[in-house]
Parts: structure tokens; sequence; C-alpha cells
């Protein structure tokens, strides 16, 4: 009762997005509110994205930058957390605490420093900022990674140096098949950060041909006649629907993962 | 085919600060013929373990040198060190089917594909991975425990190595699967005739497979022989306590000198019953004089005392516990001063419990320990007629 309860709670802002995507402006702020828009106003979606501008040239730059970045953090954090769990090497418990430093830092810190190093590397105004970061791996996923792969037996990977195996070919043939779920949950997370960031491309981007979905929600908040709610709704359910989908997509996975990540 | 030869093998697993370091294998020095099948054994953390993997080269070695075939393999790494290993996890791969946990080994290793698939064969065939279930494209998951074994087992007989490793690949199997696994792997040695080194902690494997024993205690080496010198000819107390079973009995007390010949007096500890004592005979006498009036241990396994009628030099024994084990029964009870354990074989225990018996010990079959060191002190046993078997070896037996 309580979970269905709390189930419902959590639901409701999701419900409510919906909801008031399919209403007509003057009823998004009514009191009472409106629960259910009758009848639904379908035009809004047409409508919203036409008032973004190139909806689906967002929506490609989107998920460019998030396939770049779910193959880069994946690649990449594995092998650093390969490094920091199977293999033995002088100093590198004090690394991997220093690597878990680095996750108490807030991006609002750093912000003004990177922005520095991009324009130092000229790179301000094009979108390496927003995915080259990704292949040199993100402290929370190798944390992730590395405590998976420590629960992997230690056996399995003496048997494929006994077979004949390099490092590599162990990471690569043994560890990573089996870190499956693992790898699915840094890859969906990733995914979704991705594409639910707005600042990073806020400050890197600059022509609107590069922006992002995330960026180009913001063209709907700002109009001069005040906020279309009704078609800033009805975009941000366009835009919350592919993570929606794919997390039913790979839940069982997903979930997997997450229980062996968090409990063995 | 290789002999393995350990010179001095030593090593120490440098500890945190808490703690010291702590020597795992301390000097171990072993020659393993060509063919051999050598079994180690000892108790949980006697270094076992740490020398086969040594030999794997899954271990640095702290000191001393491992020579395989003459070459020298301290800096080899295992890849190249032609060496096979079964788990006692079996370790197989999770996510590949039966035959690509075998072939796997080869194809890393760039063999033929014709060849990988002759050998994968041969050996699923030997193991009986195909009938009567084809096991070829399971995977582990599907497996029973026997049958992932067979399959640890056909992925080191594919390599066709020089050496195999197995580190105590029985003790995830229950009883009967291990009786069977044991003697598959008997019979695995007898066919392909590698050289085979075996660590376990059940001194029953060892003595049913072993060419020759090598048992362990605190990183030592203790004794190394034959299963049958270690059985009847034990160097100290350790070795004459961990083989054999149910253990062999031992019980502290001294030698008295009485009218030129030794008297054994059990002295155990807060005992209102009368001690032990008995005469020893000449040759027993002549050969523990240098432990006349001394404090010792008197070693006597349970299938060497028989009852008898109440005599002079008779151990006193209070039945608890009567073991029938069908073909011999087990009496296990307490004499003035120590427990003790008796083996018979005849059937007339009803009723013993609670009794008091009297057991005649085998004069031929006593073994004597310094109390301190635990060394054996008897001195060389005069060399008793052996029986000539109608093989000299096991090995030459057919199948």
């Amino acid at each position: 009762m309580l979970l269905l309860g709390f189930g419902l709670w959590f639901a409701l802002p999701f419900f409510w997005m919906v909801s008031t995507s399919l209403k007509p402006l003057r009823e998004t702020m009514k009191m009472p509110p409106v629960w259910l828009p009758i009848p639904p106003q379908w035009q809004n979606y047409p409508e919203a994205m036409a008032a973004m501008g190139p909806f689906w040239l967002y929506a490609a730059n989107s998920l460019v930058l998030a396939s770049l970045n779910v193959v880069g953090t994946v690649l990449s954090s594995a092998l650093v957390a390969y490094g920091f769990s199977r293999l033995d090497w002088k100093g590198r418990d004090g690394l991997f605490f220093v690597l878990l430093m680095t996750m108490m830092i807030p991006f609002p810190v750093v912000m003004v420093p990177l922005y520095g190093l991009f324009r130092e590397l000229g790179w301000i105004g094009t979108m390496k900022p927003l995915w080259v970061p990704a292949f040199l791996a993100g402290a929370f996923n190798v944390f992730l990674l590395r405590q998976f792969f420590m629960t992997l037996p230690r056996d399995l990977t003496e048997a494929a140096r006994m077979d004949g195996c390099s490092e590599f070919r162990i990471f690569w043939q043994i560890i990573l098949p089996l870190a499956r779920p693992a790898l699915l949950t840094v890859a969906l997370f990733q995914f979704m950060a991705t594409w639910n960031d707005f600042l990073g491309p806020l400050i890197f981007l600059a022509r609107e041909d590069q922006y992002t979905l995330a960026l180009g929600l913001q063209a709907l908040q700002s109009t001069i006649s005040g906020t279309p709610w009704h078609h800033l709704m009805a975009a941000s359910t366009l835009v919350v629907l592919p993570v929606v989908f794919l997390f039913f997509l790979t839940q069982k996975t997903f979930l997997r993962g997450i229980a062996a990540t968090g409990l063995k | 085919m290789a002999r393995v030869t350990l010179e001095n093998l030593t090593k120490v697993f440098s500890g945190d600060r808490k703690q010291g370091s702590k020597v795992a294998v301390d000097n171990v020095s072993l020659e393993i013929s060509s063919g051999e099948f050598v079994v180690l054994v000892g108790p949980s953390g006697c270094g076992k373990t740490t020398v086969l993997r040594m030999i794997a080269g899954l271990e640095d070695i702290s000191g001393g040198s491992i020579r395989i075939g003459g070459r020298r393999i301290n800096d080899i790494p295992p890849k190249d060190r032609d060496i096979a290993m079964v788990f006692q996890n079996y370790a197989l791969y999770p996510h590949m089917t039966v035959s690509r946990n075998m072939s796997f080994g080869l194809e890393v290793r760039g063999f033929p594909k014709a060849e990988i698939a002759r050998r994968v064969d041969e050996a699923a065939r030997v193991l009986g991975l195909l009938h009567p279930d084809n096991l070829l494209n399971r995977r582990p998951k599907a497996l029973s425990g026997g049958q992932r074994q067979r399959v640890a087992l056909g992925r080191a007989m594919v390599r066709e190595p020089q050496v195999f490793l197995f580190d105590e690949p029985l003790s995830n199997l229950d009883a009967k699967m291990r009786v069977e696994t044991r003697a598959e792997i008997s019979r695995l040695h007898r066919t392909v005739g590698s050289t085979m080194i075996f660590v376990t902690h059940d001194q029953t494997e060892a003595m049913t497979m072993a060419d020759r024993i090598v048992v362990m205690s605190e990183g030592r080496v203790q004794q190394i022989g034959t299963p049958e010198d270690l059985y009847h000819q034990p160097v100290n107390r350790f070795v004459a306590g961990f083989i054999g079973s149910p253990t062999m009995n031992f019980f502290s007390g001294r030698l008295e000198k009485t009218q030129g010949s030794l008297r054994f007096v059990e002295q155990g500890e807060g005992s209102h019953a009368e001690p032990w004592a008995i005469r020893m005979n000449p040759e027993l006498s002549a050969r523990l004089a240098s432990q006349a009036d001394r404090p010792i241990v008197l070693g006597i396994r349970p299938e060497h005392l028989t009852p008898d009628s109440p005599q002079p030099g008779a151990l006193g024994m209070m039945v608890e516990l009567v073991e029938p084990m069908g073909a011999e029964t087990y009496l296990f009870g307490q004499t003035a001063g120590h427990p003790c354990t008796c083996r018979i074989t005849f059937h007339e225990t009803k009723g013993l419990e609670g009794q008091k018996i009297h057991l005649i010990p085998n004069f031929d079959h006593l073994h004597f320990f310094n109390p301190t060191s635990g060394e054996e002190v008897s001195g060389p046993k005069i060399q008793r007629i052996k029986l000539p078997l109608p093989v000299p070896h096991k090995k030459s037996r057919d199948l």
C-alpha cells in the first residue's frame, strides 16, 4: 500500500506534464486544476515541434552526442575499473581514493576552468567538449564497475591466464561479457545524463544547428508572449519519451545490474 | 611429460602494518619425476595451494626456483609454462558453451580449427560429455557439479600440457561424485601419462590417488613418500596423526627401565583409574634404549589394537560409542587418561557401549614420538619382509 502510494506520488509530476501537454493554453493555469483535458489537444505536439525550430535536427544532435557518450563512457570506465579492481599495482588504492574524491567536486566549481581549458584547445563552439571527456572515464561509473568486477570470481581470470589470454583479452572476452548488466546500467545512466544535459550544451555550443533537444526546450520557455506551457509540456513529453522507452526496454537487466552492484 | 623440480621454494606474503609478513611456503624442495602423480596434502593454510599456484605462475616466487623439464620457469608467464590447471570452483566461463570453454585456450593459442575440433571431440568422448546427453552446447549453469568438473578436466586435457595441476578439484562434489571423479582422474593419468600435481586437504584422496604424497604443515614439507611409507613409517607425530582414518591414538607417558627391559606407563591428566603399563619386547627395548626414563608419546593406529581377555599389559578402554561401518566397526572410548579409537572386524559389538574392554597392541606397529618436537624416536625399523606384489607399480596395471 505504502509503495503504491509512493509510486503514485512520484508519478504525479509526469502525469501532470502529459496532462498539461494536452490542454489548451487557458486551462494550464486554471484553478482548481484541470486533471483530464477534454477533449485532448493533440495538435499541441506538432505546434510545439514547430515552435522549437528544427526539432529533428536537435534530436539528431542529442542522439549523436548521447551515443558517443555512452560508447565512450562504457569503454573507458570499464577499462579503468578493470585496472582498479583486477590488477595489482603500487598506489592503486590511494589513486582510487583520489578518483572518488573527484566525485565530491560539484560541476559549477569546475565549469569556469573547464571553459578556459576548452577555449585553449579551441573547442568552444564545437561539440567536442560534450563528448571527448566521456572517453576519459567518469569517477562514478568507474566506481560502479569496479565494485561489480570485484564480485567476479578471481578463478575465472586465472583460468583465462592459464589458457593463454593476455590481460586485455581477459578484459575483453571474459570480464566484459560477464559484466553486461553493470555495463548496461552505466550506459543507461550516461544516456540519461547526456540526453538531459542542459548546462553543458548551453555553455559550450554557439550555433543553433548544434543545439540539443534539452537546449531547444529553452526556446519555448522564453518567448515574448510569456511561456506557452502547453507547448513546453508537449515538447518535454517528447524529449523524455526516448528515455522512458529505453528504460522499459532494458528494465530487467538494469535492475539486475543495480541489485548486483548494490548488494554483492 | 616433464619432470618438475622445486628448489628451496619460498613464499613470503608481505602483510600490512598491523600484521607482519607471513611465510606461507618455507624452503620447499621437491623432485617430481616425469609422469608421476604427486599429491600435496595438509590442513588448510599449510601452503600447499601456494606451492601449486607458484608452479602455475599465478603467484610470484619469493625465493628458490622451479624447473619444468629442466627449464627454469620463475620468470616465465603462466601461458608459456605449458601447464594446465583445474580449479576448485571449476572456473568455467559462464558465458560460453561447454565446447567453447574447452576450445577457448586453443583458440587463444591460434591452433587450427580442425585440430581444435579434433581435440575437443576426443576429450568430450573420453569424459562422457556426449553420452547419454550431449552437453557440448550447454552453458555451465545447466550442468551438475560433476559435469562441470568433467568439463574443467576437459579444458585442461585438450591443451595436452606437460604438467597438470589440480587445486582441490573434488571438494565441491558430493561423496558419490567425489569417488567417481577420483577414479576418473586416476584413469586420465594412466591414459595421458602426464605429470600431475594434485592438492587436497583430504588424506583419503591423497592415499588413493598418489604415487607419492607430500605432507605439508605450516609451510614446510613434513614427509615425502609413497602412501604405504607414510602410513607405516610416519617421521613425526603430525604425519602420523594426519594420515589414516580414524586417526592414530596417542598416549603420553614415560618409558621406565625395569629388569633389563623398558615399560611404557601411560600418564593421563586427572585420571582416577589405574594407568596403563605395558612391557616392551626385546627388539623395541633395544631400539628405544636412549629414551629410557623420558616422557614420550606412544602412537597406535586403531586397527593395531585387538580386544582380548583381561591380562597384564592390556589397555583398558571404556567404550562410549560403537560405529558399525559394515565390514568393520569403530569403537570410540576412553582409557585411563586418553581418548582412544579401536577398529575391529568381528561383529559381536552388541551391548559394548558402556562396557570396559581390554586391548592388546600389535608390537610391530607401535610409533614413538618426542613429546615436544614430535619426531619419531624409535629409530630405524628392522626391515620387515614385504610380500612380493604381482606387479611392481600400479601404473603398469591394465585398465
